[in-house]
């Protein structure tokens, strides 16, 4: 596995093994200023990253661009042709795949399993919904409020959070997700308790347009604010930034010893990954007008931690795909068989854990690879 | 003397809530550090005790009986369930094992909700149980009492097993060096399957114990997990004694605090954990200490 490879795709936390880890630290830890291959600056930012790095590396990988620009344009297409019920659960289902992303980040490209995104998620919608009732209709300042406000809550639990590693922090995020399920479900007089907050008016995208009625064009506002977030999220993550957090995730002790500090950088993954979610938090409410505390609760979190395994651990693609896969399929099962989503997403989960190490990403790379080597031979 | 008074009885609610957790919490925390596996099913293992003692415990003392024999029974058997389907996935590490749980968990879920209803069931126990105790002059359940008791007697018993017997040396053992073990021709992994199944037994235990405490509902094991998850993280992976202390202080934050100040305990429970992470020098890797 070559270096420039681990730049574009880290090795997966599944099946690829120490060649691709080594690479990525390596690559890093050799250079920390963070040129080897990406434009940085000196004496910059402790994140190396700048504008026109990004957009030089945006460039770079043009393959990837052009498949999030089909994957965008078949999601735009699918809200022309599809029924009003399909364009809600889509739009839901970006919105949940932004919560995905905010998964893929930490768990796959920072290298600490979360199960509490939907903690700085159920922050932004909380914010969003409280702003829209109290008739604040633009949809801009929604996404900028849950977006402030989840960063905040994820940089102040953070503090704590990122202190842990490995099984650790996999328990204690879930603990911060609970317990913000918890206040979610208890504080009633703000987030009306468990029967959640109803009545949220139809969002306004900008000042002075009319505010979104027709379901289609809710989805469109959605997957337009989810494009932006994504664009961003891979620009970042393509930069020296997503190849120090790699670094961070593969080699943690070598990075350390380089003189990054570490606890910076996950802190600042952690809070970014928090904003991403609060993104998320904040369409859910557009979409569907409503948020409750089983919105954000449990089954949420194995719903998006299962997606993120079956798209791969580091593919942000492949974070919408699985939360598309997942979701699809819940909603499809409730009608025959309602009220039967945690067995389903439970033997899934199982499932997937058995038979797809690296998710629909490393089950395409395993074949690809046992491709070459039949090619190779014949 | 008012003062105390006033607090006396959330203070002994506490002490009863946090031996019903530390029972549940320390078969999580041995658990975990024997074989690495985060069991994000223990809560549900609790809950299938819960939902035992509503079933069979019927007021009389043989149903009680019955029902702390069957709820321990299918609480060992869900852990060796757990345990046996771990086992193929050891060489993937830690997370995988967790997810592998955290499914396990929703099956239970489903499969609980399926069987009983999505309403909170209520729980009859035996009417000498029932009565009220006094305590410096005030009413208090004697069912608490006898849990507390019960609970002390447990950890009593558990601490022999581990400091005093052979069984209990081979899974210190299992902690300390496996390696060393396994060249001692005991096979760590059969001391991991071991524990776990124990521990699923103790929580089946807690859960048919405590039932009349933390109740059988579509939250139950949801809640366990959470508070379990608590303690260990505030007593440190892996430790007993930290678990002990740990799960009392969750235990009087979710009595006493819910007196002084209601609806503050998520609060206060998050502050706890904060503080304890933050206080605590941080360690890098993956604490299994």
């Amino acid at each position: 596995m070559s270096g420039a490879d681990a730049t574009i795709r880290p090795a997966g936390s599944g099946g690829m093994g120490r060649g691709g880890e080594v690479t990525a630290a390596a690559a890093v830890a050799m250079d920390p200023t963070g040129e080897a291959g990406i434009r940085a600056p000196r004496h910059g930012s402790r994140l190396p990253v700048t504008v026109g790095g990004l957009v030089a590396t945006a460039l770079a990988s043009a393959r990837g661009v052009i498949g999030y620009a089909v994957l965008g344009l078949l999601a735009a297409g699918a809200g022309a042709v599809a029924d009003a019920y399909t364009t809600v659960t889509l739009a839901r289902i970006l919105a949940l795949g932004l919560l995905a992303v905010s998964v893929a980040v930490v768990t796959g490209w920072a290298g600490l399993p979360s199960l509490g995104q939907v903690a700085p998620f159920a922050v932004g919608a909380y914010t969003a919904a409280l702003l829209a009732r109290a008739g604040h209709p633009i949809g801009l300042v929604h996404v900028g409020a849950a977006l402030v406000a989840a960063g905040l809550f994820a940089a102040a639990t953070g503090l704590a959070v990122v202190r842990t590693r490995g099984t650790a922090f996999l328990m204690v995020t879930l603990a911060v997700g609970e317990l913000t399920a918890a206040v979610a479900a208890r504080w009633t007089s703000l987030t009306g308790g468990s029967d959640g907050l109803a009545g949220i008016p139809a969002t306004r995208p900008v000042w002075g347009v009319p505010a979104l009625t027709d379901d289609r064009h809710v989805y469109w506002y959605v997957l337009a604010v989810t494009a932006l977030v994504v664009a961003v999220t891979v620009a970042v993550l393509r930069s020296a930034a997503g190849l120090l957090l790699t670094g961070v995730r593969d080699h943690e002790a070598r990075m350390r010893a380089c003189g990054h500090p570490v606890a910076v950088y996950l802190l600042a993954a952690y809070t970014g990954a928090g904003a991403i979610a609060g993104v998320g938090g904040a369409l859910l409410v557009s979409a569907q007008r409503y948020i409750s505390p089983a919105d954000v609760g449990f089954e949420v979190a194995a719903l998006v931690l299962l997606a993120v395994i079956v798209g791969g651990t580091t593919s942000i693609g492949g974070a919408f795909v699985g939360a598309g896969l997942i979701v699809g399929t819940r909603d499809w099962l409730a009608g025959p068989w309602p009220g039967h989503a945690p067995l389903l997403l439970g033997t899934v989960l199982i499932a997937t854990v058995y038979l797809l190490p690296g998710g629909l990403a490393g089950l395409i790379d395993r074949l690809r690879q046992r491709a070459a080597r039949l090619g190779v031979r014949s | 003397m008012g003062l105390v008074d006033a607090y006396l009885i959330p203070v002994v609610d506490g002490l009863a809530y946090g031996l019903l957790l530390f029972t549940v919490a320390a078969g999580l925390t041995v658990a975990f550090s024997v074989g690495g596996v985060l069991n994000l099913a223990h809560g549900s293992l609790y809950a299938l005790g819960v939902y035992t003692a509503a079933t069979l415990s019927d007021g009389t003392w043989t149903g009680l009986g019955l029902a702390v024999g069957v709820g321990t029974l299918a609480g060992a058997a869900g852990g060796g369930v757990l345990a046996a389907g771990v086992a193929p996935l050891a060489g993937r590490g830690h997370l995988a094992q967790a997810l592998f749980t955290f499914g396990a968990a929703l099956v239970v879920a489903d499969g609980l909700t399926s069987l009983f209803g999505p309403d909170e069931l209520p729980v009859t126990i035996p009417a000498g149980l029932g009565a009220s105790a006094m305590i410096a002059g005030h009413r208090y359940p004697a069912y608490r009492l006898a849990v507390i008791a019960a609970a002390v007697v447990l950890a009593g018993a558990c601490w022999l097993v581990a400091a005093r017997t052979r069984v209990g040396a081979r899974v210190r053992a299992a902690v300390d060096d496996p390696q060393m073990l396994a060249c001692l021709g005991v096979n760590p992994r059969m001391v991991q399957a071991g524990v776990l199944a124990a521990a699923g037994g103790l929580a089946g235990l807690a859960g048919v114990l405590g039932a009349p405490i933390i109740g059988p509902g579509p939250g139950t094991a949801d809640a366990v997990l959470l508070l379990s998850l608590l303690v260990v993280v505030l007593g440190g992976l892996g430790r007993v004694l930290g678990a002990l202390v740990a799960a009392f202080v969750v235990g009087l934050i979710q009595t006493l605090g819910v007196t002084l100040a209601a609806g503050w305990a998520p609060f206060l429970l998050f502050a706890a954990m904060a503080a304890v992470l933050v206080a605590r020098p941080a360690r890098t890797a993956g604490g299994t200490a």
